[in-house]
């Protein structure tokens, strides 16, 4: 891989008490590719995103965006610099209307007029959302829910696209509709994902990058391809 | 059947008002999870404010504006300085912190301008207007509906159609989620607080004419039934607070009309047990919605 690295992490720590939760994580994701961290429950996968995004702040390390240091910055501001957070549950606010929810995406760019473009791609991506646009979001089925959460990051044109479990409870077809969407998303606009899976066989499949966690580490960064495919580095970190 | 419309339009011009101080209660309510006990006090000090403008320039418009100016000020103040720093942890921490506040306001506000009633002027006459032999409305009350009318139907506008408005119920709905989407969640919660106490400033602004004049404790009982109207309606639906409001003027309006005055105080809370004992969640409590 050629392209130049996107995301550099080093020495991340960061956790919610006394004991932190991530031990010292290093992790570069290249632009352009699909990173898919991997792990048991508890080995620190949505920390680590949620200390990428500034929701936790770290207590060391480093997090650079496009060759920006991102440390101090507000979380509301990550969003300016091309950061887009899908969060586990994925964050839909039930509240409000499909069409309100998308709009929010879009609320903090000066450019009104791509704004209002990205919106109406995001349509056509998202045919179901746009027939249900006044649709309150706790009136929407689980699909429709996860369409929206990625349609409204969508709406910020994000360069690096963070996704905290996308397959959670969903159906395996729409499970496998995600990420298809995904692949194509980085093959035509360029997009850089990072997506934290408990699924590691569909993670695997749509990932160049597969990274392995376990206790707040990561064991093993390797493409994916070598992780899906070679027997004994399998048994050894992903255990199947 | 005269002396019945004299109290139902008496009553809907009080109630106007009870609507105007529910919905700034149920604002601030939406947006921090805090029940502004301090909302009375805050705005007799603005009251206070206008008074002293008035008193200077002579001119009683330009002390209502200032009013009003001085109660988004004193909004936002408050947030920032006082409210932001209290722990949330226990619901009852930011209800003492705004109790408090009544008293340190209370106690300003006498020092400063002493503890008697001072007369209010009023921009119109009180007297009804007769229509076909029958008194109906006066001047001042077609002034209050009107004033309380176009800052409702403001609030409701800018809260359904701005991006603002967006950005402010999403912060409010969903504070994390929205710092992801580049909201300043502290930002809205300052300007909520800043809108719902510039209106319960004008509210005061509208009733303290009405009443015995201006004094520290002058918006005492107007919080009790405002607050009361909030709980009818449901803390968290603003059209439940317009309407609570009207329906608890009317109320009180009937009870002194019929039964005599020494009976409100004693509807109000009445009427709030009872609300609370049949429909704790208010009349307007939104169907539960189950969170994603």
């Amino acid at each position: 891989m050629s392209a130049p690295d996107l995301l550099v992490v080093r020495g991340l720590v960061a956790g919610y008490g006394a004991a932190p939760v991530l031990r010292a994580v290093d992790l570069t994701v290249a632009a352009g590719t699909i990173a898919a961290v991997v792990g048991a429950n508890g080995a620190g996968k949505t920390t680590l995103l949620r200390a990428l995004s500034g929701m936790i702040r770290p207590a060391a390390g480093q997090v650079v965006l496009a060759g920006e240091d991102l440390r101090g910055t507000p979380v509301e501001q990550l969003v300016r610099r091309g950061m887009a957070h899908v969060p586990e549950g994925r964050g839909v606010i039930s509240e409000l209307t499909v069409d309100e929810n998308l709009r929010l995406g879009g609320l903090w760019r000066r450019d009104r007029a791509d704004a209002g473009r990205a919106l109406d791609e995001v349509y056509e991506l998202f045919e179901p959302l746009a027939r249900r646009r006044r649709h309150l979001g706790h009136q929407l089925s689980g699909g429709e829910r996860q369409m929206l959460a990625l349609g409204r990051a969508l709406v910020g044109r994000p360069r690096l696209l963070l996704l905290d479990e996308p397959s959670l409870g969903l159906a395996p077809r729409v499970v496998a509709r995600t990420m298809a969407l995904l692949r194509q998303l980085r093959d035509r606009t360029g997009l850089t994902v990072l997506l934290v899976e408990q699924n590691v066989r569909s993670a695997l499949a749509v990932a160049d990058q597969g990274v392995v966690m376990s206790l707040g580490q990561v064991v093993i960064a390797a493409p994916a391809a070598r992780l899906r495919d070679d027997v004994d580095l399998r048994h050894a970190y992903l255990g199947f | 059947m005269d002396r019945f419309v004299f109290l139902t339009v008496d009553g809907l011009s009080r109630g106007a008002v009870y609507a105007a101080f529910a919905l700034a209660l149920v604002l601030i309510w939406r947006a921090a999870r805090v029940v502004n006990f301090a909302q009375g006090a805050m705005a007799v000090a603005a009251a206070y404010v206008a008074y002293s403008v008035s008193a200077a320039t002579g001119s009683y418009w330009l002390g209502f504006g200032v009013a009003i100016v001085a109660g988004l000020l004193l909004g936002a103040v408050v947030d920032r300085v006082v409210m932001r720093h209290v722990d949330h942890a226990s619901p009852l921490n930011p209800v003492i912190v705004a109790l408090g506040l009544v008293l340190l306001i209370q106690a300003v506000l006498g020092m400063v301008y002493g503890n008697e009633f001072r007369p209010a002027e009023a921009p119109f006459g009180r007297s009804a207007l007769t229509v076909g032999g029958v008194a109906v409305l006066s001047p001042y009350d077609l002034f209050v509906f009107a004033t309380i009318g176009v800052v409702v139907s403001g609030l409701a506008w800018m809260f359904a159609r701005t991006p603002v408005g967006l950005r402010m119920r999403a912060a409010a709905f969903a504070p994390e989620v929205s710092r992801l989407l580049g909201v300043n969640v502290g930002g809205m919660l300052t300007l909520g607080w800043a809108l719902a106490s510039g209106v319960g400033a004008l509210a005061a602004m509208l009733v303290i004419p009405t009443e015995l004049g201006l004094h520290p404790h002058a918006m005492d009982l107007v919080f009790v039934s405002a607050f009361t109207a909030a709980v009818v309606g449901g803390l968290d639906s603003p059209p439940g607070a317009v309407v609570g409001g009207l329906v608890v003027g009317l109320l009180l309006s009937y009870v002194s009309g019929y039964a005599g005055s020494d009976l409100t105080p004693l509807a109000v809370l009445v009427l709030l047990l009872a609300v609370l004992l049949v429909r704790p969640g208010g009349l307007f409590a939104p169907v539960a919605a189950r969170r994603v």
